[in-house]
């Protein structure tokens, strides 16, 4: 069966009203979608791709192999700034994962079925971004090995964590928010895993897939009850979109630095992760949907609504840059009023901060157009954009404030160091290599979910 | 189509359930086991010397006081290991000729220090001070049990830092006056005080012992 060659080649674009394109039904998603992972023959281009992604985790680890042997000096950090590349990196990666979570569970409670095309995707998205975020504190706090001291376990130190730093409760908010993705992702997956163990013919795969669907059957009493735990885990992490973000908007907002020390910081970073999320699906779907012809299950449509959420999305974080250089001017405060002017126009890094202006408020401006909004090209380049943008606007936070705190004495001139660079570059490479890695040996569009929305009436017909 | 999976399958599906639990917690608790069993702390565990000096000998049956050796222990962190001029003090006198006592008197014509092997050794992040214990009304028994008692010196507390902050977190129950400092409990001259609690809140108040400040990390990490 898995000989079969792919019955639809896809390359076409639908436009049409409905929410995939007119050649699939019932039979054709199943067969096109499982048969990218269960086809025998691997064209050389994804080995390539996922060799560019291995090269990258090769660096990857060489710089925390260095890291480890050194310590943190490697990296440019220093007083004043002691929260670089770090923590500007752990914020970007954690944002990213946000689309996946809001697309598979508000989407979801809100019934917006077109996210079924894309959520599988984005959800996998979410859980290798939480990966790379995930190693920055770890790797930051010097010694890795010592990192278990955040959780609450007994040990012989009689030690305890400090619940009252933000620290702390970045650790639990990441930790629930990978746990519950990942159970997410899978449970979500144990379907489509079932599908694979009917149709694969290796009898080693069969097992695979048997043991990973757990025993999927199909039975109605199956049914009833994974929509249900689907249900509870979506409301579940529904509230996460919100909380993982606000949290780690804490590390800045509860501090005293000027700059950091503000209210708008929790909804402005879940907007912005939500913004930058959306643009990284489309970073990855746009290439992937073209590659392997899957351009009437993740059509144009698709395409226009995350295009039209990153509009909202990136307004409300326009809105955020809006309020704080207002409220350094409103409240009157000198060591706000100096943060914003230092930020915009008198400090080393005034660049930056109309860079991101350029990246997060201008660029986006184009996706008020329809024309725009429905072309893949567009939309590529215009969310690669948007992932430079937000990277900046974390540093835009975490350096420029740093670098000219309350004591003149102290000022410096930060920047990234080789090994800074090598690292983040390293956690890009490692993401690569997951989604190719994912893209060949998971189904990438729940086939399940997807005849949830096929036209009914093409069984009639 | 066969079938992928035996019956057995649906058996070791549930018991995997329960068991990745058990797993868990029994290597979660093992490691916490391991960590404060006498394997890793080396208590009770006596270390071959150069010498087998007895403290027994000398403190109980002989009467010496502990500053005698250890005359560091008020002024300085380091309680201070006697040179070798304090132990021929008494043996240029007595037991001249043991055969054990041989590396001492060796030492004594050549100059090289006895290298003793040290039994209480704190990591070196642990800036442990012996002067302000000892000057705050902590006896050397408290953390050193009942060194009179012991034939071959060995560790008698586990050394780590829960042990550390029991008593840091409460001082008044270990506190004893200034005067009981070199006394052991098991010898005649010393007794232990009927209501210690009592005692204890008396002397923290009395010697100034600052107990919110006695958590700080910094107290023992720099």
């Amino acid at each position: 069966m898995s000989q079969q060659v792919r019955t639809i080649q896809g390359g076409q674009e639908y436009t049409g009203p409905g929410v995939v394109g007119p050649e699939y039904d019932n039979t054709t998603v199943t067969e096109k979608i499982s048969n990218l992972v269960l086809r025998k023959d691997t064209e050389l281009s994804w080995f390539a791709g996922v060799a560019i992604g291995a090269f990258g985790g090769l660096i990857l680890l060489v710089s925390v192999t260095y890291l480890v042997l050194i310590g943190t000096g490697i990296w440019g950090l220093n007083v004043p700034v002691g929260w670089g590349f770090a923590i500007i990196n752990f914020v970007w990666w954690i944002g990213i994962g946000h689309a996946g979570t809001l697309i598979s569970a508000i989407l979801h409670l809100m019934q917006q079925s077109w996210r079924n095309s894309i959520n599988r995707f984005a959800e996998a998205m979410t859980i290798f971004a939480v990966m790379c975020a995930g190693m920055f504190p770890l790797l930051h706090v010097g010694r890795p090995w010592l990192a278990y001291w955040l959780m609450p376990l007994p040990n012989t130190m009689a030690l305890w964590p400090q619940w009252r730093s933000p620290l702390v409760w970045d650790v639990f908010a990441v930790s629930t928010y990978f746990t519950v993705s990942l159970i997410f992702w899978y449970m979500g997956m144990i379907p489509d895993l079932g599908t694979l163990r009917d149709r694969a013919t290796n009898p080693y795969l069969r097992q695979l897939f048997g043991l990973l669907s757990m025993g999927w059957r199909g039975a109605t009493s199956h049914w009833a009850r994974y929509e249900k735990a689907y249900l509870i885990l979506a409301g579940l992490s529904t509230p996460l979109v919100l909380s993982v973000h606000s949290v780690v908007s804490f590390d800045f907002a509860v501090s005293l630095v000027p700059g950091w020390h503000t209210t708008v910081f929790p909804p402005y970073f879940v907007a912005g992760a939500v913004y930058a999320g959306f643009a990284m699906v489309l970073t990855c779907t746009i290439p992937v949907r073209k590659y392997y012809g899957l351009e009437g299950l993740i059509t144009i449509r698709h395409l226009e609504n995350m295009a039209k959420v990153t509009l909202a999305t990136g307004y409300i974080v326009i809105y955020g840059y809006a309020m704080e250089a207002f409220i350094s001017w409103y409240s009157a405060s000198p060591y706000e009023g100096f943060m914003m002017w230092n930020r915009m126009w008198s400090g080393p890094y005034w660049w930056s901060y109309w860079m991101l202006l350029f990246c997060n408020a201008f660029s986006i401006q184009f996706l008020w157009f329809k024309k725009l909004r429905r072309s893949p090209i567009f939309l590529w380049f215009l969310s690669l954009i948007v992932g430079v943008g937000m990277w900046l606007e974390r540093f835009v936070i975490v350096v420029t404030s740093l670098a000219r705190d309350y004591l003149p004495s102290s000022w410096d001139v930060y920047s990234g160091t080789v090994w800074d660079w090598s690292l983040y570059i390293g956690t890009i490479g490692f993401f690569i290599m997951m989604m190719f890695l994912f893209i060949r040996f998971l189904p990438i569009i729940p086939m399940s979910e997807m005849k949830m929305i096929l036209p009914r009436s093409k069984k009639a017909e | 189509m066969p079938q992928i999976f035996t019956p057995a399958a649906n058996t070791v599906a549930k018991a995997s359930i329960v068991g990745g639990f058990l797993l868990v917690a029994s290597l979660l608790s093992s490691v916490f086991y391991l960590g404060s069993t006498s394997y890793v702390t080396r208590q009770q565990d006596v270390r071959p010397q150069p010498v087998p000096f007895s403290h027994r000998h000398h403190v109980n049956q002989l009467g010496i006081d502990c500053r005698y050796c250890h005359t560091s222990v008020e002024e300085s962190n380091f309680a201070g290991l006697p040179q070798t001029k304090t132990c021929m003090s008494c043996h240029s006198m007595v037991w001249t000729d043991a055969p054990m006592l041989e590396p001492v008197r060796e030492s004594y014509a050549t100059g090289e220090s006895l290298e003793w092997v040290r039994v209480h050794d704190l990591p070196d992040y642990v800036y442990f001070n012996h002067s302000i214990h000892v000057n705050k009304g902590i006896g050397c028994e408290s953390c050193h049990g009942a060194v009179n008692e012991m034939a071959l010196m060995f560790q008698e507390n586990s050394l780590q830092m829960m042990w550390c902050l029991e008593c840091h977190r409460n001082p008044e129950a270990h506190i004893r006056d200034r005067a009981d400092i070199y006394k052991f409990e098991s010898q005649p001259d010393y007794d232990p005080p009927a209501d210690q609690l009592a005692l204890g809140e008396q002397l923290v108040r009395s010697y100034k012992v600052n107990k919110i400040q006695l958590e700080d990390c910094s107290i023992c990490h720099r």
